[in-house]
């Protein structure tokens, strides 16, 4: 058995690098947000322009998640469970966005939906405005959290296997029935693990969308966005507060995950 | 958990209970469909950046990608990655060993905490960050406009990876050979130099490889606490956006494409190392 | 798995829904987007309202959008939509009208497009540690100065003439003026994007004095910012310009709007905040003094030939200064 006072030692190596770097400043906001009351607090998240971020950050999610969702779980399907070709390159593909610096998933957008852009010019004559409006950001939002759904079902499609799907089949279901009653609840750890992850990183999104968004406040802001505006007027309390929103939902975030973990455990 | 440590795991390969002739092809329509989504929102964009770096030719990108602001802004982030990524094989080893290996009340918290980099957004991460580290500092440490506060911005970011990473090995490694080791007489010390820190630096590399690529890119936690000085604090993702809002896209693309290189390149490996791992697991 | 189902389809019904919502009061409003230069924020805050409560501005809704003169001039050249803009010197305004996004007779009008008016200070610590009273204090070796860069904020050209003028001002020669801008730039500890990122960087610690328009100054002083500021002997005045864009979905409005901004009620918000007025009755030369070495843009043969002799990316002044430098120049 190791000796107490090495092990103590670690432990408060460790914890006292956590709270040195996570802890104590992610506290230091929620106190300074909440240091002058409650109502100052409330006061600062609930202007026009915070309320607004704050729809345009849901909206984002809204359409974003289910997306990816759908388009996660048919990947997995497409890349485990058939043998079509070029499942090696897409998988790969799905890969990508990890790789991609936000900023310069924004630039990318605006080089192909952007007025001069491969296809802006195009949508541009026909009214449509990507960039500098919502659907660049939405566009940009479903980029950055793209990949987490499929990663997640894969491997437990690999997992599972096919004997339970094969039998429905010889029973006599319909691919789409097979799918709705065997394959979708088998999988559905995996499809919730990659919504609360791909959840997390489209709330959570920034850089892209500061490149595509042109920072109208009260119109192409999102939470996000609205935090560095408020530093930038000079406005802590205003960045305080708007950071604590979505450090609470960060918070929601991993306790969903954690109790998703228990569940499965148990 | 571990959401990016398998990028092995998306790559098509033997999986267990697989047969032969085991799908059936969904409709075409839904590939069709499938495929339009990922090109519209992923590999079209990618493919403009690239094509437009080289609009000007290989000349035009050398020049733009040799500009001293831009090599400055690229040696930076480099250097300050590398450094990220030597603390956090450290720091990450010795928190998965402890969230591992030790037990104390509320460990179960502290594991959660780890993700908390992941969930949290980056401005928000660099705003808390510059709170307690910055010029209204109640501790009175200001380390706002200096490379230190770069690194301390990435360090939170990457927080996850290595630890992750690690986590999963150390909780199947098996003990025996650790007991083996200590009734011959040795160390602890030597023990776990020995015999433990092998097993784990696979996992160790694949976390510090992904905490690189995270690092490189990374934009929204350096912008307010790094001052964006060019030259001293200026990290390439920054230097992008700068030159983006400048209307330098030529250059904005090369020193993307070069980022995006590297960041691949780094996946890859990751890649490699992973689907090597579970060949050798079996 | 139905129980997936209802969930999603009541996110994507509100998926739908939120950008209907967001588009303003159903079809009454008329959405004004207010593309502006980095500091004005707090002036529009008021004057808007005010605007909203007239006769012609019943009804209307702002976006606002702050940013680098430069950067924000190029941004509405990329698409960013615009009614009305309003950026830190008339050049900015001439690119979009070379572009065709702003009508050639925007500044035909009684205050020749403009809005208001500043001059180039010294802002300063409380207390003056370093005692900088003078262009001459700002080259010294040691002093910290931040200007933020020429090439994407408007603010930072206006300083750079108001340093040059004020060397010519003095009875130098144009050569000399020119080694003292070089000389000023290597004084010159951070280059931000804007005028309003500057005084950031100034407000968290940075710095000795940082140049800046006069009404950032008041500013903040106004925020509790602990700082003074300091009018140079010689310096530049300072006009900035206002113009409705072509492609506005609301034109009469923007006009009405940018007639609004004329009106004494609108000035007065202004010189609250610190701007000089445009408009002669609200002149007062006790609040702003005017220093005896005042300039205006003229001295140089106006904007356009100031531009190419100053500020042309490629091959100016001020280029080859930063690139001397090693900061890029766009």
């Amino acid at each position: 058995m190791p000796a107490r006072p090495s092990r103590v030692g670690l432990r408060v190596a460790a914890l006292g690098y956590l709270a040195a770097l996570l802890v104590v400043p992610v506290g230091l906001v929620f106190y300074r947000t909440f240091e002058h009351g409650i109502a100052t607090a409330w006061e600062a998240v609930t202007t026009p322009e915070a309320m607004h971020a704050f729809w345009m950050t849901v909206f984002m999610v809204a359409v974003a998640v289910p997306a990816n969702t759908v388009f996660g779980v048919a990947c997995a399907l497409y890349l485990v469970r058939t043998r079509l070709p070029g499942r090696a390159i897409t998988g790969a593909a799905v890969n990508l966005p990890f790789a991609v610096s936000p900023v310069v998933v924004g630039l990318a957008l605006i080089l192909v939906y952007g007025q001069e852009g491969w296809l802006g010019s195009w949508l541009t004559e026909h009214g449509v405005q990507v960039i500098f409006s919502w659907p660049g950001m939405v566009i940009a939002t479903i980029f950055v959290s793209l990949p987490f759904v499929v990663r997640e079902v894969v491997p437990v499609l690999r997992e599972i296997g096919i004997e339970q799907e094969e039998a429905s089949r010889t029973l006599g279901a319909s691919p789409w029935q097979t799918f709705w009653r065997v394959t979708l609840p088998s999988i559905r750890w995996g499809v919730a693990y990659g919504v609360i992850l791909t959840t997390a990183r489209a709330l959570g999104e920034f850089g892209a969308v500061s490149v595509v968004s042109g920072k109208l406040a009260g119109q192409t802001q999102t939470l996000t966005l609205h935090v560095e505006e408020r530093f930038q007027a000079f406005d802590l309390p205003g960045a305080y507060a708007a950071s604590v929103v979505l450090a609470a939902l960060a918070l929601l975030v991993i306790l969903s995950l954690t109790l998703l973990q228990r569940t499965r455990e148990t | 958990m571990s959401p990016p440590a398998d990028a092995a795991a998306v790559l098509p390969g033997p999986g267990r209970g697989r047969r032969r002739g085991a799908g059936r092809a969904p409709p075409v329509a839904a590939g069709a469909l499938g495929v339009a989504y990922l090109s519209l929102i992923v590999l079209l964009p990618l493919a403009a950046v690239v094509a437009r770096s080289m609009e000007g030719g290989l000349g035009a990108f050398w020049e733009a990608v040799s500009g001293s602001q831009a090599v400055a802004a690229m040696e930076l982030t480099v250097l300050i990655s590398l450094a990220v990524v030597v603390v956090n094989a450290v720091a990450g080893t010795l928190l998965a060993w402890v969230l591992v290996r030790d037990e104390f009340r509320g460990k179960h918290v502290v594991n959660a905490l780890i993700d908390l980099p992941f969930a949290l957004p980056t401005i928000v991460a660099g705003l808390t960050l510059l709170a307690l580290y910055g010029p209204r500092s109640p501790a009175g440490i200001n380390i706002a406009f200096t490379q230190m506060g770069v690194l301390l911005a990435l360090l939170f970011v990457t927080l996850p990876f290595v630890v992750r990473s690690v986590q999963p090995v150390l909780l199947e490694l098996d003990t025996e050979m650790e007991e083996a080791a200590a009734s011959l007489g040795a160390g602890r010390l030597t023990t776990f130099r020995r015999v433990i820190l092998p097993n784990l630096l696979p996992a160790i590399g694949s976390g510090c490889a992904l905490a690189f690529a995270r690092a490189l890119g990374e934009f929204g936690s350096v912008v307010l606490i790094s001052g964006n000085i060019p030259f001293k604090t200026e990290v390439a993702a920054v230097f992008v956006f700068g030159q983006i809002e400048s209307d330098n896209i030529g250059t904005a693309a090369a020193v993307s494409v070069v980022l995006l290189g590297v960041s691949l390149v780094l996946l890859l490996a990751i890649g490699a190392l992973g689907s090597r791992r579970s060949r050798d697991a079996g | 798995m139905t129980r997936f189902r209802f969930p999603l389809l009541l996110l994507v019904t509100l998926a739908a829904l939120v950008p209907a919502a967001c588009g303003g009061p159903a079809g009454g409003g008329k959405r004004l987007t207010l593309v502006a230069y980095s500091t004005p924020k707090e002036a529009y805050a008021e004057i808007i309202p005010g605007f909203q409560r007239t006769q012609a501005g019943k009804g209307s809704t702002f976006s606002q959008s702050y940013g680098a003169s430069g950067d924000q001039a190029r941004a509405v050249q990329a698409g960013l939509p615009a009614d009305v803009v309003a950026l830190s010197l008339a050049p900015d305004v001439s690119k979009l009208v070379d572009k065709g996004l702003v009508a050639p007779t925007w500044d035909r009008d009684a205050h020749r497009g403009m809005v208001a008016r500043s001059v180039v200070v010294f802002l300063v610590r409380k207390g003056n540690p370093k005692n900088i009273r003078t262009w001459d204090d700002l080259v010294k070796p040691g002093v910290e100065v931040l200007e933020p860069n020429p090439f994407t904020s408007g603010g930072a050209k206006w300083n750079v003439m108001a340093a040059y003028g004020a060397q010519l001002e003095q009875g130098r020669t144009e050569a000399q003026a020119t080694d003292y801008l070089k000389r000023l730039f290597e004084n010159i500890a951070v280059q931000d994007k804007s005028a309003r990122e500057a005084l950031q960087t100034f407000s968290s610690g940075k710095g000795d004095v940082l140049i800046a328009y006069e009404n950032e100054a008041i500013t903040s002083q106004q925020k509790g910012e602990e700082v003074e500021y300091v009018v140079p002997d010689q310096t530049i005045l300072i006009e900035n310009p206002v113009a409705v864009a072509k492609k506005s979905k609301n034109p009469v409005q923007a006009k009405a709007f940018v007639d609004y901004l004329r009106t004494p009620a609108a000035q007065r918000v202004f010189v609250e905040k610190g701007y000089r007025p445009v408009v002669e009755s609200l002149q007062d030369p006790r609040r702003f003094p005017d220093p005896p070495g005042l300039f205006t843009i003229q001295r140089f043969g106006g904007w356009p030939a100031v531009s190419r002799k100053f500020f042309d990316p490629k091959d100016s002044i001020v280029a080859n200064i930063e690139r001397g430098l090693g900061v890029s120049t766009g």
